[in-house]
């Protein structure tokens, strides 16, 4: 038998091991197993490689990919690292723990769980976060679910055109199988219409809404009157924000709403193709019996202060099937993850950020219609992310862009096409990015 | 180990930041923003400098027990070695700088993980297919049971609502039903800790669509009348769902495809050796027979391709293993278990004294030491698990399965060697010891923790859920 | 021991009920308060909330566990004992003293299938 780094055993171990068990092989601690079940051939695997030769078919892997200059939102943000981040996040003792369960031995996990439930709810105005969920969108689909057990006799979940698409579908998939029912709020001018909201509420079964701080087209939503609206006929209001943008734009408790969701991606987190994200929810003190999740307490021992995991009884492995949710594994190390990058950022490394994002974007804006390319889409204020209407071909301007190295102009189901800007991107790179709009032809 | 008391938001200080920036060039700025839309006070996060931050975090991961730091007894979660390569294959740039959305020919090499993955987990399990949308296990069973109420629909069958799940399932497969819109059925338990057969039958009809079945089971007990349920469930219509949480044993033994298994979960953070990180980041691909594959794209169940980094890990422990070592894996799981269950029974409870797989379950010591106690109480489970805290292992998984009042439930994983194994048993030993003798030892434990047992029913009855109620105190 | 007062009826889900003027005063049993330990919530219906016997009304929690309350009777709940949503722990102090609902009943002669105390004696030691 050859070694394996992974498997300490020796064959003296196993023999020794077997003998204690009073078995004659490995194959006969199998013998309960049906004899055809066995599985006797090859598994078509390829052999097993050294660890050299694993680096080196990842980096052949890697060479395959194209780094491109991200100029792209659309749910994920490619905001800045700090170094730090990551030396943190791999310490072994945070990314090789189990979930807290044993407080004694868990108590640096359980602090940063508590610390970022206070980020999220300074960011969100709200009383109470949870532990995290996995994702936004899948954050989104819970909140139906929470909705609904906030305002027992109502029915209906209605969710704004505005939300991203993949919020949508993640929603409408979750909705579709719990046997919720959803429907949407049109859109006016770009942004959420309270007048499609009213009239959806005078039915008197909407149990609440879903509208985003930041809409697809990077818009900031103005929601006076919307918790009023919405209130006055008995339902609750959930927003799916950006928490990075929460730092300067009213935030869900400034405008009177009783939930938050979203993704915390923005708040650092590299994009690598989609995930590890981390979705985060926060409510009212009044919902947090109906919130789905993990969440982290303050208590005492004999000695003084310390964290544990609370209020567990609204949990899976307690409730069972009448749980607030089925959610056990979240995304713990990403809420370290955004936790640490919170605190090096602070407020006002938080309001450098959006204000770069901001300014970038404005710039990029300005300068892309002077090309004489695009069409203005809405008049209403952006911060990061907006759309224009191309002037020429969507695909020979794609084109051009990617040759350039950028990954810009997404195409929106409109035949809009999208840009964000972050402050990863200096002047020179944007102006770069106008010359290559210009060249694009009819 | 000392015990540091501090939150990052008390280290905060006024004029202190940790961050560097670019400067603004663009002559814009958020004041251009119209009022009402600005947010009126800012967020209160710490101010605190690089230095402030790194020795906290430092500071709060000393207090913290991982795989690296010693052995995890704990049944059905599979804490086996993080390998140090899988990280570093994550961090590289060419992978962790893509965006989710760019177009297909500028992430081939992420492709290519995705399609090697598929075709590596189809070797294993069995299966003709996988979507890698889920972020964890849990979220894995929702998904193959959104499946399976696809597959009835799709159909027309749409009086399936109901789901048969066994009474020593984890507490996610009810769960996990509930929020699929399925009714739940609970199907018992023989004597020997098995699906009960006869009950299972008077359960099945048009109403069913399908099982969710655990095998090896939580008591670590092969089901091993697997083919006659599998044909049972499939005579009336149902389709059977594997959850994958205890496929460690059957790594490279048995293939859940070959069981007559329709659909199934695989948690890349257990059986496939991705770190657990306090509670996630996980992954929870879900596998089904050909028969399904067409219904995987239609299942949208996260916001873009789940979770890459994770996946690029377990892929690279799959390269790792190849196909030599995986059968090794299951079967060394499988060793370890018995070995430390037949080293133990003479001083804890063993129920069920058959052979088991990856995990076992002990009912408790068999002497608790309450007529040693001055109020006549014995050691309890909980207590054993809290000493062996301070002999530095982690606590076995306690009071689950439910079938057992004082259950103990082991899982030692390949990654550990008999050395290791033998310091657990001799540790487990010295527990019972003490318990018989002096039980009070074990009901004031642990004694060498950071803290010692928190005080969970006023963290329940009075909520402190962040920093700022804390200050409020 | 655990203590069970004449008079009153009980469920074998440990529920008990008192008739005061039509109404039905519904707490938990000092045996279910026991075995549940340190209660540390009581989810509670709301006022003019339908209730169905032999269904649930509402849970109590501790720590570590979660035990749904059963209504021993149907009809509509017309008042909550509110002092438990601060102080769960009364519950635990004095399980007789602390009703939980009361209820308008909507068939009085579902009393007649609850247990007296003598039958309620012999399933909760």
């Amino acid at each position: 038998m050859g070694t394996f780094a992974y498997f300490p055993h020796t064959d003296e171990d196993i023999r020794l091991m077997l003998e204690r068990i009073g078995a004659g092989s490995l194959d006969e601690l199998y013998g309960d197993v049906p004899r055809d079940f066995v599985f006797k051939g090859e598994y078509n695997l390829p052999e097993a490689m050294s660890e050299q030769q694993v680096r080196d078919f990842f980096s052949a892997l890697e060479a395959k990919n194209t780094k491109l200059k991200v100029f792209v939102g659309a749910g994920a943000y490619d905001h800045y690292t700090p170094s730090v981040i990551p030396y943190i996040t791999s310490r072994s003792e945070f990314l090789t723990a189990y979930t807290p369960y044993q407080a004694e031995i868990s108590q640096g996990t359980l602090r940063y769980i508590f610390e970022y439930q206070s980020v999220i709810c300074s960011l969100t105005g709200m009383d109470v976060s949870n532990a995290s969920m996995y994702d936004g969108p899948t954050a989104a689909a819970e909140a139906v679910r929470m909705i609904l057990a906030c305002t027992k006799k109502k029915t209906r979940v209605l969710l704004s055109k505005g939300l991203l698409p993949n919020v949508q579908k993640v929603v409408e998939t979750y909705s579709k199988f719990h046997g919720d029912q959803i429907d949407y709020i049109d859109l006016e001018g770009g942004l959420t219409s309270l007048e499609s909201l009213k009239k959806e509420l005078a039915a008197g079964d909407v149990a609440g809404i879903i509208v985003p701080a930041v809409n697809r087209y990077g818009i900031i939503e103005d929601y006076s009157g919307f918790a009023d609206a919405v209130h006055e006929a008995g339902g609750v209001v959930v927003e799916y924000c950006d928490p990075s943008a929460l730092a300067v734009i009213k935030t869900p408790a400034d405008w009177g709403f009783d939930i938050a969701v979203g993704d915390g991606q923005p708040l650092g987190i590299p994009l690598c193709f989609g995930g590890p994200y981390v979705g985060f929810m926060a409510c009212r003190k009044d919902y947090v019996r109906k919130m789905p999740g993990r969440i982290v307490g303050q208590t005492t021992d004999s000695e003084g202060r310390c964290f544990v995991l609370t209020l567990q009884a609204r949990e899976q492995h307690i409730r069972r099937e009448k749980a607030t949710s089925n959610i056990c594994s979240n995304e713990s190390l990403m809420a370290l993850f955004v936790t640490v990058y919170a605190s090096l950022m602070g407020a006002e490394g938080l309001k450098k950020v959006n204000c770069l994002s901001f300014s970038g974007a404005h710039y990029l804006y300005e300068e892309l219609l002077k090309t004489g390319k695009f069409a203005p889409v809405f008049d209403a204020p952006f911060l990061k992310e907006f759309v224009l209407k191309p002037l020429v071909p969507v695909e020979k301007l794609q084109k051009k862009l990617l040759e350039g190295g950028y990954f810009a102009a997404l195409q929106t189901e409109e035949g809009y096409v999208s840009f964000c800007v972050t402050e990863k991107h200096g002047k020179e790179e944007i102006d770069a990015l106008v010359e290559l709009v210009k060249e694009v032809e009819q | 180990m000392k015990y540091y008391d501090k939150l990052i938001f008390e280290l905060s200080r006024e004029g202190r930041s940790g961050y560097s920036l670019p400067e603004n060039k663009f002559g814009h700025c958020l004041k251009e923003l119209p009022k009402a839309l600005r947010r009126p006070a800012a967020p209160e996060l710490p101010k605190v400098s690089e230095i402030d931050v790194v020795r906290h975090y430092t500071n709060l991961s000393q207090m913290n027990f991982g795989v690296d730091t010693g052995f995890y007894p704990l049944g059905s979660c599979t804490m086996k070695y993080n390998p140090k390569i899988n990280e570093e294959i994550a961090a590289l740039p060419g992978f962790n700088g893509l965006h989710p959305l760019q177009p297909e020919a500028t992430v081939a090499g992420a492709k290519a993980v995705y399609e090697g993955m598929d075709k590596a987990l189809a070797a294993i399990t069995g299966m003709a297919g996988f979507t890698f949308m889920p972020c964890a296990g849990a979220h894995g069973e929702l998904t193959g049971l959104m499946i399976i109420r696809e597959y009835h629909r799709r159909r027309g069958d749409t009086a399936r609502t109901k789901i048969i799940v066994p009474d020593s399932a984890h507490g996610t497969n009810p769960a996990s039903a509930a929020v699929c819109g399925l009714e739940v059925v609970e199907v018992k338990s023989n004597a020997n800790g098995l699906v009960d057969v006869e009950a299972l039958k008077p359960l099945l009809g048009p109403e069913v669509a399908g099982i969710m079945m655990t095998n090896p089971n939580t008591l670590g007990l092969f089901e091993k009348d697997i083919k006659e349920i599998a044909a049972l469930v499939h005579e009336c219509g149902g389709l059977l769902y594997y959850d994958g949480a205890n496929m460690n044993p059957l790594l490279g033994v048995v293939r859940p495809g070959d069981m007559g298994f329709d659909v199934m979960h695989l948690n890349l953070h257990k059986t496939f050796s991705t770190p657990h990180g306090g509670g996630g980041p996980g992954s929870g691909p879900v596998g089904v027979a050909k028969h399904l594959v067409d219904i995987l794209p239609d299942v949208k169940v996260s916001g873009f391709n789940g979770n890459f980094g994770v996946i690029l890990r377990a892929y690279a422990y799959i390269l790792m293993l190849g196909r030599e070592n995986v059968k090794l894996a299951g079967k060394y799981a499988t060793l370890s278990a018995n070995y430390i269950k037949e080293s133990l029974k003479d001083c804890y409870k063993l129920p069920i004294p058959s052979v088991c797989k990856h995990e076992f379950v002990y009912d408790g010591l068999i002497d608790d030491g309450a007529s040693k106690a001055p109020d006549g109480h014995g050691a309890t489970t909980l207590d054993v698990a809290k000493r062996l805290l301070d002999f530095g292992f982690h606590a076995p998984t306690i009071y689950f399965p439910l079938l057992f009042h004082q259950a103990l439930m082991i899982e030692p994983t390949e990654t550990e060697s008999k050395e290791t194994l033998d310091d657990f048993i001799e540790v487990m030993r010295k527990i019972a010891a003490e318990a018989a003798e002096n039980p009070m030892i074990l009901r004031d434990a642990p004694h060498c923790t950071p803290i010692r047992r928190p005080d969970e029913t006023t963290a329940a009855r009075n909520p402190i859920l962040k920093y700022q109620d804390s200050i409020c105190e | 021991m655990s203590k069970v007062i004449e008079g009153l009826r009980y469920s074998e889900s440990h529920e008990w009920v008192k008739v005061e003027g039509g109404l039905a005063v519904v707490g938990v049993s000092d045996f279910a308060q026991k075995e549940m330990g340190n209660i540390t919530y009581v989810d509670l219906p709301d006022v003019d909330d339908e209730v169905t016997a032999g269904e649930d009304f509402g849970a109590l929690e501790s720590v570590k566990a979660a035990s749904d309350l059963i209504a021993p009777v149907s009809g509509r709940v017309v008042e909550v004992n509110e002092a438990l949503e601060d102080e769960p722990e009364l519950v635990n102090q004095d399980a007789y003293a602390n009703w939980i609902i009361k209820v308008e009943m909507s068939d009085p002669s579902e009393l007649d299938a609850l247990l007296d105390a003598e039958a309620y004696k012999k399933i909760s030691d």
